[in-house]
């Protein structure tokens, strides 16, 4: 090799090393925040479907600000993104999402989240009161703004009801199981004239119990996963568990339910061929519902109220958090998301249903009739359970507990790997696992 | 740096009044560019792993030693505990658990695809029609992307309207639910595993078979040796050491196996209701990502698992220096 060749190759090797370094510090490198100045961007994160599509839209018009919507299908997916961008200090959305699930945990550090009342004002007469409590921290801070509430109602199948001899008209329906023990009778007349399951799992009729005892569920009011004896789990003598297992027992016991586990390929293909005739949906559900049934089952689905009245599964916050470069924005734009005209407007497009009080009031919200399930007046039958929803404590680390102790132990049991004492040890040797934070 | 040295003005470093031949700043030059300059070639590999590979690495082995909160560490701190993660390690139903399935999956989706990818590498070694064509198919399932092909396979594995079990049906068999025990969980994700695989492993070992000269078979069938004893005799022996490279990466993907179960599982990391299919990776990530306050303990399901692949290279390698002489 030349000497000439050879210094071309060390500069470019010194090049290359340099073009690195510069990359480096360039990504390094924070552009000075300038929050006085409006932002040309906000970001919203959000799972599932929130319905923002329209709105964001309009407050484009508006403010003259982009807003750009992030959705992940998920919750599952969605939380450990989140939980990624807390612990690098970046990339999370100006405004996130929190569900009920997972809002105790992240409010563990307040520090995380911005306090929304000096900013947008107190609104604590605009909300359901015992919703607007929660979004807020141990330390008074205002962390979230109330979007939804997952009040519950069964989604049922005409068609199979009535081919099973049971009635099909939703009042009829809503009276044929005023309580949990007339569900199973009704779910043990379906399994005799069809060989089917009528539900379509155990997990979701025990997490509606559950709500309906209230008190605590898997921790204490001060959050401890264990009585003052530090040894007996709060989980394990609360009323609102042993109820909810002794009822999803009771289900599986009379083989009512179909043993397709919530949100499995099983489920999901379910719905268009019939292995179950109902399910428990909160408001939010009814969107999921028809996209699984597709078009041609349009009109086969109505809605009926649950056994014991009411129930609640999700519901989220809108919050800001620090590391937004936009705090002030983003907090009026979370207040805009949550208003009583955008709730109704969400509620219209995907179904999560109103927490604030005018929009739960709003004659277009009462008088919505929902055309695939067969016209059922889900504004009204949605928001009238809204009012029975009883506040319940869920600790830091609920949705965890619940998702990967309560329900997998529940599903053994369902699908018949263990026997219902070995289920209950599975699930209290996991709540300290799922639940310590 | 030696850029510098090459824009200096030559007065500084020639004083007038001292001669010296031309050619010695080009030979002091030439002998730092002779000493420095492959350690600036190699540069950029050892920078970005050391970057994406090192400093991660021995993160997690710090992190490890701590009571980690991933979410919280920055504005709460962390508290050193040494050695008692790994120590809650030795007595974790899970974790052991987790490992069993982790090996398990790995021999039951491993052995049968290298003896199938040695059968269709054999065939695809004779004189065939058309055998770029059947070569380059074999590739194709390695081609597609993980999630799309769990997502399938958790559709034809299906307990009510899988196509597995209408072609079981066919044969009398009674619809199986592939969730209810750790066989069936791990035979249908060895099926996705080796579906995706035996191709890749195809196309090496028939790389390998290729690179056996011709004459040693023609000595052997004029010896009169049969097909079979040829490639039980010639084959197998000169294949060893290609057959040990696909063991090593079938070994490192092997074990930290994660998507197939976890879309298999329909999204939940427990990998079953049981966890009958969790595997070391699902456990690390369960224990960082989910339990962000355990994110010392899942640091050290990391450690454990790297040393699980240490010991199987190991183990490899003192295989092949047997072997291959």
């Amino acid at each position: 090799m030349s000497v000439t060749k050879h210094r071309l190759c060390q500069v470019a090797a010194v090049a290359l090393v340099a073009i690195t370094a510069l990359g480096a510090a360039a990504a390094c490198s924070k552009k000075a925040d300038d929050t006085s100045s409006k932002p040309d961007k906000l970001i919203v994160d959000t799972f599932g479907e929130f319905g923002y599509d329209d709105l964001v839209k309009a407050y484009e018009q508006q403010t003259g600000i982009k807003v750009e919507l992030r959705k992940t299908a998920q919750l599952g997916d969605y939380r450990p993104k989140l939980v990624r961008y807390l612990a690098t200090g970046k990339g999370a959305g100006d405004v996130v999402a929190l569900e009920e699930g997972i809002i105790n945990e992240f409010k563990i550090n307040p520090a995380n989240w911005v306090d929304l009342q000096p900013i947008v004002g107190d609104k604590s007469a605009d909300y359901l009161k015992w919703k607007y409590e929660l979004g807020k921290s141990p330390d008074g801070k205002l962390i979230g703004l109330p979007t939804d509430v997952g009040s519950l109602a069964v989604c049922y199948r005409r068609d199979l009801f009535k081919a099973a001899g049971l009635p099909d008209d939703r009042d009829a329906v809503s009276a044929l199981w005023p309580t949990w023990d007339k569900f199973v009778e009704a779910g043990q007349k379906y399994r005799t004239a069809t060989g089917k399951g009528m539900l379509d799992s155990v997990t979701t009729a025990a997490s509606a119990v559950m709500f309906q005892v209230g008190g605590d569920i898997f921790y204490d009011k001060d959050n401890q996963l264990f009585a003052a004896d530090g040894k007996t789990l709060v989980a394990s003598t609360s009323d609102a568990v042993k109820q909810a297992w002794a009822t999803a027992l009771k289900l599986v016991d009379a083989n009512v339910t179909a043993k397709t586990a919530t949100w499995s390929t099983e489920w999901s293909a379910g719905f268009k061929n019939g292995t179950f005739a109902a399910t428990f949906c909160p408001s939010w559900m009814t969107g999921i519902v028809k996209d699984n049934s597709g078009a041609e089952n349009a009109g086969k689905w109505d809605v009926a109220s649950v056994p014991g009245g009411s129930g609640n599964w999700g519901g989220s916050w809108l919050s800001v958090p620090t590391q937004s470069k936009h705090q002030k924005e983003a907090a009026e734009l979370a207040a805009f998301l949550t208003s009583a005209t955008s709730q109704v407007s969400a509620f219209k497009l995907k179904g999560p249903l109103p927490t604030n009080l005018k929009a739960l009031q709003d004659p277009a919200f009462q008088a919505y009739t929902n055309e695939y399930f067969n016209n059922a007046p889900t504004g009204k039958i949605f928001g009238g359970s809204v009012a029975n929803i009883k506040p319940v404590n869920l600790g830091p680390k609920h949705g965890n507990v619940k998702e990967k102790a309560f329900e997998p132990a529940l599903q053994a049991y369902e699908q018949g790997k263990v026997s219902a004492t070995a289920a209950w040890e599975q699930f209290l040797k996991d709540v300290p696992l799922q639940g310590s934070y | 740096m030696s850029l510098s040295a090459t824009t200096t003005p030559p007065a500084r470093l020639d004083p007038p009044g001292r001669p010296k031949p031309p050619r010695s700043r080009a030979g002091r030059f030439g002998r730092l560019d002779l000493k420095a300059s492959p350690y600036l070639y190699i540069a950029p590999f050892f920078i970005v792993f050391g970057v994406f590979g090192a400093y991660p690495l021995l993160r997690t082995l710090w992190m490890s030693f701590h009571k980690w909160d991933l979410v919280n560490e920055p504005t709460l701190g962390s508290t050193w505990i040494g050695l008692d993660n790994y120590k809650a390690l030795l007595s974790d139903d899970y974790f052991w658990n987790a490992t069993y399935n982790t090996v398990g999956m790995f021999l039951m989706a491993t052995v049968p695809q290298l003896l199938l990818a040695l059968f269709l590498a054999n065939i695809l070694n004779r004189p065939l029609q058309a055998k770029t064509f059947f070569r380059l198919t074999v590739l194709v399932p390695n081609a597609t992307s993980v999630a799309a092909v769990a997502i399938v396979f958790g559709t034809l594995f299906q307990r009510d309207f899988g196509v597995v079990n209408w072609v079981l049906s066919l044969f009398g068999v009674d619809a199986i639910d592939w969730h209810i025990n750790q066989l069936t969980h791990w035979t249908a994700i060895s099926t996705m595993v080796d579906w995706r695989w035996t191709g890749y492993n195809t196309l090496i070992l028939l790389a390998g078979m290729q690179a056996i000269p011709r004459d040693i078979y023609e000595s052997a069938s004029i010896d009169g040796a049969n097909a079979w004893k040829q490639f039980w005799s010639i084959t197998l022996p000169m294949l060893r050491p290609t057959f040990l490279f696909v063991t090593v990466v079938s070994i490192v993907g092997g074990l930290q196996l994660f998507t197939e179960p976890l879309l298999f599982n329909n999204g939940s990391i427990l990998g079953g209701s049981r966890r009958e299919s969790q595997t070391l990776v699902m456990y690390m990530y369960e224990n960082s990502i989910e339990n962000t306050a355990k994110a010392g303990y899942g640091a050290a399901v990391a450690w454990a698992l790297f040393l699980l692949i240490m010991v199987a290279a190991v183990g490899n390698f003192l295989l092949v220096r047997k072997t291959v002489k």
